[in-house]
């Protein structure tokens, strides 16, 4: 049996008395369209933080393909193929579209420390953030600055850079968020077409999205796992729905 | 998997990228300018190399601050080095060589922005402002109690440069050889620095200034790229503060002050960072400003200066360069209604 694609064993972090992550166990397989759902404050950025290395764990374990990451550096993670968006952009806002790629794909290939030459006599950089931009859309406006464009198209921006990582596991922080409904299908349809052997772990609220998009369902309450199953049985567990989903049928 | 090599290089936003690092046709006019400077006012050649060397020395704290996002008050710290560097070894007879000297100035200054930028970059903001700021007060203390090395309080003087390339003399009464020289060496740092920023490692750094946070989530070593540029930049500073110990032949405590250090960054504020040419129009109007003001109204002329720095802060965050670019903009821009 081979490892799974990311797996945390008995993952904790606490901020002073606040405990953030309780003793979660989570594994995502490999081609995984997986969800983490849960109410405000259950730990949902918390946990993709844990993951990606922007914050240490208390206690317990984070493996990616059976080896210990639990120690490794945000950078060495992305190298290893851990990659991430934000829920609020981040973006290189007075840069160009095409720029903002190149900067992630230049990173992966390890052309960013080059010095004496130009950025743009890397044509296999420009070509490849350009693809990038191609598979969303976004090649019309490759030369416009950040700053210029819709947010609905920066949230395809903060995709195209996760995506110039060529990433084996992404990690998609609600992004939808504050998209106009009416643009919302843009980014939905993106992300139904990424490519089918990446690992993927979307945090949303948006319930239409998680439904549609998710295989399975984690839900986090309190920084603990609640339950896991697929749509159709996290939909029809009626704890979710007392805790989650707003039906609490006491009070 | 790998996409077919030349297929989106055609589009304009690759045209874009793969051709900002070409020469314009304007940016020959500041070297024809500062030629041409040499022949027209040959007694001002003292007055030309002071402008040339604050260029350099702002152009080093355009790396940084304007591209590196890195906010420093602490530069003079590096042109303090380079100059000492040069003068302490002059003095001693050690060595008195101008050209390798500025490379010593350049590797010691380097040494010092190195050493303290692993220390310092490791945090951000106000506290860095203060520790930037910190490290050049206790290297300023430290120039004035060597007094048996550095002069302490009074500096070392008639200092003994060797010539330039054993021919040309620093005649300190008709600074022509400085000039040229300090106008040479300003052309090759500008070209490294030119060269730099529009690499990928430049542009990294604009990556690192936008958006920190985003750098490190598509693995770049953020804090190895700001000290090497950091470093970088702390040489350029170490030039600038060598050759103007040679053009001078003295050296003290004041190149390692903070009116140097606020001096250099309000002629980058005023010039407009973070654009190469920000470092020349900002000293150019730095020193006119001065000048003139001084002449008119020689008690208080900064206050002149200071009301002009007020309304750059509140009309033109991007300096005369910005608003040059604006107006530019608003010209080439159609008129939505007419």
């Amino acid at each position: 049996m081979t490892a799974p694609l990311l797996e945390t064993r008995a993952l904790c972090r606490s901020f002073g008395a606040l405990t953030a992550a309780r003793d979660i166990d989570f594994t995502l397989e490999a081609g995984a369209r997986h969800a983490l759902i849960g109410p405000n404050g259950a730990g949902k950025t918390t946990f993709v933080n844990l993951l990606t290395g922007v914050i240490p764990p208390s206690s317990g374990a984070i493996l990616m393909k059976g080896r210990d990451i639990t120690r490794m550096d945000q950078a060495r993670r992305v190298k290893l193929g851990i990659a991430r968006t934000f829920q609020i952009n981040r973006l290189f806002r007075r840069l160009s579209v095409l720029e903002n790629v190149y900067i992630a794909v230049a990173e992966r290939v390890g052309a960013a420390p080059s010095m004496l030459r130009p950025a743009g006599a890397r044509r296999d950089v420009v070509d490849e953030a350009m693809h990038v931009l191609e598979t969303l859309k976004l090649t019309t406006d490759a030369g416009r600055r950040i700053s210029e464009l819709p947010y609905g198209r920066q949230r395809l921006v903060e995709l195209a850079i996760a995506l110039g990582l060529k990433p084996e596991i992404l990690l998609l922080d609600e992004p939808a968020a504050g998209v106009p409904s009416a643009e919302s299908h843009i980014i939905l349809d993106a992300i139904d077409g990424l490519p089918r052997d990446i690992g993927i772990l979307i945090i949303d609220h948006d319930m239409d999205l998680v439904f549609r998009f998710a295989q399975r369902i984690t839900v986090l309450v309190s920084g603990a796992v609640f339950a896991t199953g697929t749509p159709p049985e996290i939909g029809a567990d009626p704890n979710v729905r007392a805790v989650y989903l707003g039906r609490a049928g006491h009070g | 998997m790998t996409p077919p090599a030349v297929d989106w290089i055609d589009h304009p936003a690759a045209v874009a990228l793969a051709g900002r690092h070409r020469v314009r046709a304007w940016e020959v006019i500041p070297w024809l300018l500062a030629l041409g400077f040499y022949f027209a006012f040959p007694k001002y050649l003292g007055f030309g190399t002071e402008l040339l060397i604050t260029i350099l020395f702002a152009l080093s704290l355009d790396l940084v601050l304007g591209y590196a996002g890195i906010v420093t008050l602490g530069q003079a710290a590096f042109f303090g080095a380079g100059a000492y560097t040069v003068g302490m070894l002059a003095k001693r007879g050690i060595w008195n060589e101008p050209i390798t000297g500025l490379i010593l100035a350049a590797a010691v200054a380097a040494a010092i922005g190195l050493g303290s930028g692993l220390v310092l970059l490791r945090t951000g903001g106000l506290t860095l402002l203060m520790l930037t700021l910190c490290t050049m007060a206790l290297l300023e203390e430290a120039a004035n109690l060597a007094h048996d090395y550095t002069g302490g309080f009074d500096g070392l003087d008639s200092l003994p440069i060797a010539p330039l390339l054993g021919r040309f003399e620093f005649n300190p009464l008709y600074p022509t050889t400085q000039y040229l020289y300090v106008l040479a060496v300003l052309f090759v740092c500008f070209v490294f620095v030119r060269t730099l920023v529009y690499s990928p490692f430049g542009q990294s750094l604009t990556g690192i200034r936008e958006n920190t946070l985003r750098m490190h989530a598509v693995g770049a070593p953020v804090r190895w790229r700001l000290v090497l540029a950091y470093a970088l930049s702390a040489a350029i500073a170490g030039v600038a503060g060598g050759i103007w110990a040679q053009a001078n032949a003295y050296v003290n405590l004041g190149t390692l002050g903070l009116d140097r250090a606020a001096t250099v960054l309000i002629i980058l504020v005023l010039g407009g960072y973070g654009r190469l040419y920000g470092a020349f129009v900002g000293a150019v109007a730095y020193m006119a400003l001065a000048h003139f003001l001084s002449k008119i109204y020689p008690t208080a002329w900064q206050l002149g200066l200071g009301l002009l720095l007020v309304v750059i802060a509140l009309f033109a965050r991007n300096g005369i360069l910005g608003l040059t670019e604006a107006a530019a903009r608003w010209r080439r821009a159609p008129r939505a209604i007419s």
